[in-house]
């Protein structure tokens, strides 16, 4: 069961004079949800599109159920659901007409009336795809991916952009697929995304990971469970909280402190005791479950979304 | 029933004729154009009897005899005008000659254009005859009418491998571009598709269109012009077929590397130009010098188009096209080869 579904070593991608992928590798097991987890321009999209064979890497390998890119291209396709960031249509095809196009290109797999019927797209099966929305795209594209019942299925970006119940819908998908005992390898800069659906996330920034483990390993690496954020009227040295007992960590970002605590309700009375002993004014105070996002500032020490 | 029509060829010719009947531009530029511009040409060259060569007479002493007697010459219609009025007719050939009576009648006229030359002899023979002058020897004349030697029956198959030029290049070319900027392309070639039945579907989804378009302008022609059709309808349909598959290989060719709607439009016009002007679309191939000749007959559309007038106006039949048939295949099969090569998936 726990075979190899996807092996990437070494992976490099150059373009002219930049390094889209740094080296890169990864391991995704069968029937696991893989998730490549990063800011935009992270590299994630040209590892993913590496490993769907749309692009070659300068240098590294690459084995997709135990084949590789070079020889029977078309017989590994039949295997993977591709779908591709922000993926479009012919405008004026239905969207029936359009999951049959795609249907056409698999010896086997669901008819496409199954496939729009698991993305609850029936209502509009006969909409020109022009007319759906950008949640309603996404699912289409789903479908397509779908259709030809793939052992793995790739989603890139697969919720960016989207309103929350969309966002939903498309994970419940996603979990039924996992059900049937599919693998998924998906990439997201959401790390609700990630925590929700990944069984193990790849954390990447600037081409390489820097961190892999399941979503509660790589929280649990914070050694705290809770994040106190500080906005003060005047700046405060972060050195003089760490000092603190309960406290530990300090990190600053744009005048915010970040304070990583374990036990909330005894770190912020020994905070606020301690600010009012030096005279310093609270503008903002607020706490938090540790998230994947801190994960990646204590990494980094930039955000997720605007780095 | 359900394997064949679950064929990814037949979806994908399935899918690119949707694409091209969904567009109401499309149904404009293929259908309606080409009878719009069949028809004003018919009109305008039409051969309704010999046409009145307008003729203009300064206004002077003598000139009312001169417009009375040009009256009664047929094909003629003289006017009386003022000399600036003249000039200004003639000058922008609202008249083909100007008569300034006198002695001698003056005959101002403009030797670089046909219609006046031959306003010059009929004017002269005209008011030579009224004036006393007797012709020593009589003369008969006889006049040729014939279906087929008119310009609209030249014009037809001209019109018609135009039309297959013009639908099948932009049909195909902007539909790929569009395709490959839109990243519908990426999104296919993720999938187990043979490439070379994405390009097949671009060359068959044209056939289905090409039927009724054919259709529509040769009905037409045949229906308002009364244009002949001398050989075979069924050699006819198979060199449109052949026309059409070879400026959709030309179409797919042009259409390979270009990334943007502006860059594909330029290499079109490119391409076509040289054949819009040269290939005897409205005017004859014999025209041009001899050194281009062997240019111009490999051309694809001079083929096309010489075929289609073989066909249409002499009855020739697939035999006695073999030449015609022979380049217009070879461009087809190189341009397909050339643009599988060549072409830019994403």
């Amino acid at each position: 069961m726990n075979a190899i579904a996807i092996r990437g070593r070494g992976l490099v991608k150059r373009f002219d004079d930049v390094i889209a992928v740094d080296g890169l590798d990864l391991e995704v097991r069968s029937g696991e949800c893989f998730g490549l987890l990063g800011p935009n321009g992270a590299g994630k999209t040209t590892t993913v599109e590496m490993l769907e064979g749309l692009q070659s890497p300068t240098a590294g390998e690459i084995e997709i159920l135990g084949r590789r890119w070079d020889r029977q291209a078309t017989r590994l396709r039949q295997r993977l659901g591709i779908q591709l960031q922000q993926s479009e249509f012919q405008d004026k095809l239905t969207v029936l007409e359009t999951v049959r196009l795609f249907r056409s290109f698999y010896e086997r797999g669901w008819s496409a009336e199954q496939a729009i019927q698991t993305v609850s797209l029936q209502e509009k099966a006969r909409a020109y795809v022009r007319k759906l929305s950008g949640g309603q795209k996404q699912r289409l594209s789903l479908a397509c991916a779908l259709v030809g019942e793939p052992e793995i299925l790739f989603l890139d970006e697969p919720t960016t952009g989207l309103d929350p119940q969309s966002r939903l819908r498309i994970w419940d998908v996603v979990a039924a697929f996992r059900q049937r005992g599919g693998t998924v390898l998906l990439t997201t800069h959401y790390m609700e995304e990630a925590e929700r659906l990944c069984d193990r996330v790849a954390i990447i920034d600037r081409g390489k990971v820097i961190a892999l483990g399941s979503p509660a390993e790589l929280i649990g690496s914070l050694r705290a469970d809770h994040v106190v954020e500080l906005e003060l009227e005047s700046p405060l040295a972060p050195e003089t909280l760490a000092v603190l007992d309960e406290v530990l960590a300090v990190g600053e970002e744009n005048g915010t402190l970040r304070l990583t605590v374990r036990h909330p309700h005894r770190a912020v009375p020994l905070l606020l005791g301690e600010l009012e002993r030096r005279g310093a004014k609270l503008t903002r105070l607020a706490t938090h479950h540790a998230t994947l996002e801190d994960v990646f500032v204590e990494l980094t020490g930039r955000h997720l979304r605007d780095s | 029933m359900s394997r064949w029509v679950g064929a990814p060829l037949v979806q994908l010719s399935l899918a690119k004729t949707r694409e091209l009947i969904r567009e109401p531009e499309a149904i404009f530029w293929v259908f309606i154009f080409p009878v719009l511009l069949a028809l004003s040409l018919g009109i305008a060259f039409r051969a309704s009897g010999p046409e009145e060569l307008p003729i203009g007479v300064e206004q002077a002493t003598g000139a009312d005899w001169i417009v009375a007697t040009l009256g009664e010459a047929p094909a003629l219609r003289a006017e009386l005008m003022t000399p600036e009025t003249a000039r200004e007719k003639l000058r922008t050939g609202a008249v083909a000659l100007v008569v300034r009576p006198g002695t001698p009648w003056t005959y101002w006229y403009d030797p670089t254009r046909p219609d006046s030359r031959l306003a010059r002899l009929a004017v002269d023979d005209a008011l030579q005859r009224a004036a006393g002058r007797t012709d020593p020897h009589a003369v008969a004349t006889e006049e040729l009418t014939e279906k087929g030697s008119r310009y609209i029956d030249f014009l037809i198959p001209g019109l018609l491998g135009m039309n297959l030029m013009g639908t099948g290049m932009w049909g195909i070319g902007f539909s790929i571009v569009n395709a490959r900027q839109k990243r519908l392309l990426k999104g296919k070639v993720a999938t187990p598709m043979r490439r070379s039945h994405y390009l097949l579907s671009q060359m068959a989804g044209r056939m289905i269109f090409l039927l009724l378009e054919v259709g529509v302008l040769v009905g037409f022609a045949v229906w308002v012009f009364d244009v002949p059709v001398r050989g075979a309808w069924l050699t006819l349909a198979a060199l449109c077929l052949g026309g059409a598959l070879t400026f959709a290989g030309l179409g797919l060719l042009v259409a390979a590397r270009p990334q943007t709607i502006e860059g594909v439009s330029g290499l079109m016009n490119f391409v076509m130009l040289p054949m819009w002007i040269c290939s005897g679309t409205f005017f004859s191939t014999a025209r041009f010098p001899d050194f281009m000749q062997p240019a111009i007959q490999a051309l694809p559309l001079t083929a096309v188009n010489d075929a289609l007038r073989g066909v249409m106006v002499e009855g020739a039949s697939v035999i006695q096209l073999w030449d015609e048939l022979a380049i217009a295949g070879f461009w087809a099969v190189a341009c397909f080869a050339a643009a599988m090569w060549l072409f830019r998936w994403s």
